[in-house]
């Protein structure tokens, strides 16, 4: 946490507090480790190739719950992710396809900036029009799945295979997939200087009491207007990054990040009420939602049942949440 | 529904009949929305000599039912500041689980289509209302699990393709007396009796009261959950019985059939005047609603453009629209 701590805080309380900002900084790793120590369970021959498809199947959706959670921090919510990733997937598989690699590597910036341009204006969209986010963002994903369709009407293109390769090879060692070491330096390096400036600060604070924000000299329409461009970045990446793993570009391939991106988020702990909320738990909770279908693999039970569990995990999770807050209110 | 639309006088500046005229439409919403629609209506009619003939209208209203009915559920749950993102596979379980059961006959294949309906409403009722998860998440959860139950039953379901009875198919497709669609036997009836539940009677006054501030009301002695519930029970049965009429009309049960009703459903309540933050708004509102997204749709087909950018011009009209009312009401 970038807010200044007193130096003679005991670490117990400093960990409370921590906590109570953030219940998914520490349940998340440890659901994760109980999920992996269940799938090695039941299938004992775990590989370096298990993770490396784990990682691959969880990179999109990672990034799809890291802009989610961007917005979802700062008091809203954008339900037009999933077809903003589509946007850059197929702008990417267009554009890259009989391209080099270091081409490649500079229409992938090209989709960066396309992606925040998306995000501008979703932004632009809720904050000029007046109209409450949930339904704003509904009809401007309907709009970028629209715009997919145009860039390409079917299933189809490619990138050079260097490119390809950041999502799907692997770095030193075959436990250590490209795709981890892609997740972990892109969020990072959006996300931790995000965190530690003065907007990210802001970001926090007009999610939990935007009167008080207000108040205190923020400057909401613009804070909101950048976290919809930075959700719209982390679309493209997790946009770049579908490229990467399934190596073409398709228009419909993005619908599903929309709500499983919001299911990593809840599961992640962050409020959806804003302002409380980390990046770790999100990311985290698309490697368990990931996991859930491979182990009903491995069980040999109908991986569509996946969606059930997903489904019922968001609800359950809200609900332990809104049990533990009463609980706190009563005391 | 305009006598509970706030009209801020006090920011009325344009010249005497301008200022009569913009707050006529404040006051009276429903009045703009209904010219809208006469105008879209003119313009068809404009750009396409001859379209707008008696076979079109009622060919308007029969694609309008289903949408005008997924929408009143919608209205019911958004005027208690809440929304339902599960009634586009509501709709769609409900159509594929009756189709699959046709062999029983049409009575029981339509029961097990509403029990749809009934089961995924009442979870939902359950969650929000004493569970006190908020309805967004509440229902994408049980969007989720109805989607991936149903994907897992048509699996298993293989070898019973579905079939739409001829019951179903006359409800979805056919008209009587020379063209008035059948599926208004039972959206005229339901949107009657909406109507006058919102304006006449204490459930309905209880609806608006909850939307306007939840905690007053359960300060007042209310028992809030029990409106609540009975409230998302009547939205997933709305779901499933437009489901049925849509898997009528095309005559097959997919799994993604009715998965394009959810944004109209939403946008039809919002652009009908009803607040999404709740306690404001009314069904005639979004009646004029479904039929101005019906009608929309249907210039944009005569557009003869492509799907993809058909979808872009739809979303935009919804967003301006949208704009343009809550701009106008605020």
């Amino acid at each position: 946490m970038s807010v200044p701590t007193a130096p003679n805080m005991g670490l117990a309380k400093r960990l409370r507090r921590s906590l109570r900002r953030d219940p998914g900084l520490f349940s998340m790793p440890a659901l994760l480790i109980v999920s992996l120590a269940i799938t090695v369970a039941i299938h004992p021959q775990f590989s370096d190739f298990d993770l490396q498809s784990l990682a691959m199947g969880a990179l999109p959706l990672a990034f799809a719950a890291a802009a989610q959670a961007v917005v979802v921090i700062s008091g809203g919510i954008d339900l037009s992710i999933g077809s903003a990733m589509a946007v850059a997937n197929v702008l990417a598989a267009s554009a890259m396809e009989k391209t080099s690699f270091p081409q490649s590597l500079l229409l992938a910036v090209a989709v960066l900036v396309a992606g925040a341009a998306i995000g501008a204006l979703n932004g632009l969209i809720v904050i000029m029009s007046r109209i409450p986010d949930v339904v704003a963002t509904l009809t401007s994903g309907f709009i970028w799945g629209g715009v997919a369709l145009v860039i390409l009407e079917k299933p189809g293109g490619g990138a050079p295979q260097e490119f390809l390769n950041l999502g799907t090879g692997t770095l030193f060692t075959t436990w250590l997939p490209n795709a981890l070491v892609l997740l972990a330096v892109a969020v990072g390096t959006i996300w931790i200087p995000l965190r530690r400036s003065k907007l990210g600060l802001q970001l926090y604070a007009i999610g939990s009491d935007r009167i008080a924000a207000f108040r205190s000299g923020v400057n909401i329409n613009r804070t909101r207007f950048a976290a919809y461009v930075f959700s719209g970045l982390f679309s493209a990446v997790g946009g770049l990054g579908l490229t990467m793993t399934t190596g073409i570009g398709a228009p419909l391939a993005g619908v599903y990040y929309t709500l499983s991106g919001l299911a990593a988020v809840v599961v992640g702990g962050v409020s959806l009420a804003g302002g409380r909320g980390g990046m770790l738990g999100p990311v985290l909770a698309a490697f368990v939602l990931t996991l859930i279908p491979t182990d009903l693999i491995f069980l040999n039970i109908d991986p569509n049942f996946g969606q059930v569990i997903q489904g019922t995990l968001i609800v359950v999770i809200v609900m332990v949440g809104g049990f533990v807050e009463m609980e706190r209110q009563r005391k | 529904m305009s006598e509970r639309s706030k009209a801020p006088f006090s920011r009325v500046r344009v010249g005497i009949t301008g200022g009569r005229l913009l707050s006529l439409l404040r006051t009276r919403t429903i009045v703009a929305l209904i010219l809208l629609l006469l105008v879209l209506v003119a313009g068809i009619q404009l750009a396409r000599p001859g379209t707008v003939n008696a076979i079109w209208i009622s060919n308007m209203l029969l694609f309008a039912a289903p949408l005008g009915i997924v929408a009143a559920g919608q209205t019911l749950v958004m005027l208690t500041g809440g929304i339902d993102l599960s009634v586009a596979s509501v709709a769609t379980a409900s159509a594929y689980l009756m189709a699959t059961h046709s062999a029983l006959g049409v009575a029981p294949a339509i029961l097990y289509g509403l029990a749809v309906g009934l089961v995924v409403g009442l979870l939902n009722g359950i969650g929000v209302a004493l569970l006190r998860v908020q309805p967004l998440v509440m229902t994408l959860g049980t969007g989720l699990m109805t989607e991936g139950m149903l994907v897992v039953y048509s699996q298993k379901k293989m070898a019973e393709a579905p079939r739409v009875p001829q019951f179903i198919e006359d409800l979805g497709a056919g008209k009587f007396l020379g063209g008035i669609p059948n599926d208004l036997i039972i959206w005229v009836p339901i949107a009657i009796i909406l109507i006058f539940v919102l304006r006449r009677t204490g459930f309905g006054r209880l609806l608006y009261a909850i939307g306007d501030n939840s905690k007053a009301c359960t300060l007042a002695g209310i028992r809030v959950w029990r409106i609540l519930l009975i409230n998302y029970v009547g939205c997933g049965l709305l779901a499933a019985v437009a489901g049925l009429i849509i898997v009528g009309g095309t005559d097959s049960a997919e799994l993604r059939l009715a998965e394009v009703y959810l944004l109209p459903s939403v946008a039809a309540v919002i652009i009908g005047g009803t607040s999404i933050f709740g306690g404001r708004g009314g069904y005639s509102g979004t009646i004029v609603g479904a039929l101005i997204l019906t009608v929309l749709n249907s210039i944009l087909t005569l557009l003869d453009v492509p799907e993809s950018v058909r979808q872009i011009l739809y979303g935009a009209i919804i967003l301006l629209l949208a704009a343009a009312y809550t701009r106008l009401t605020d």
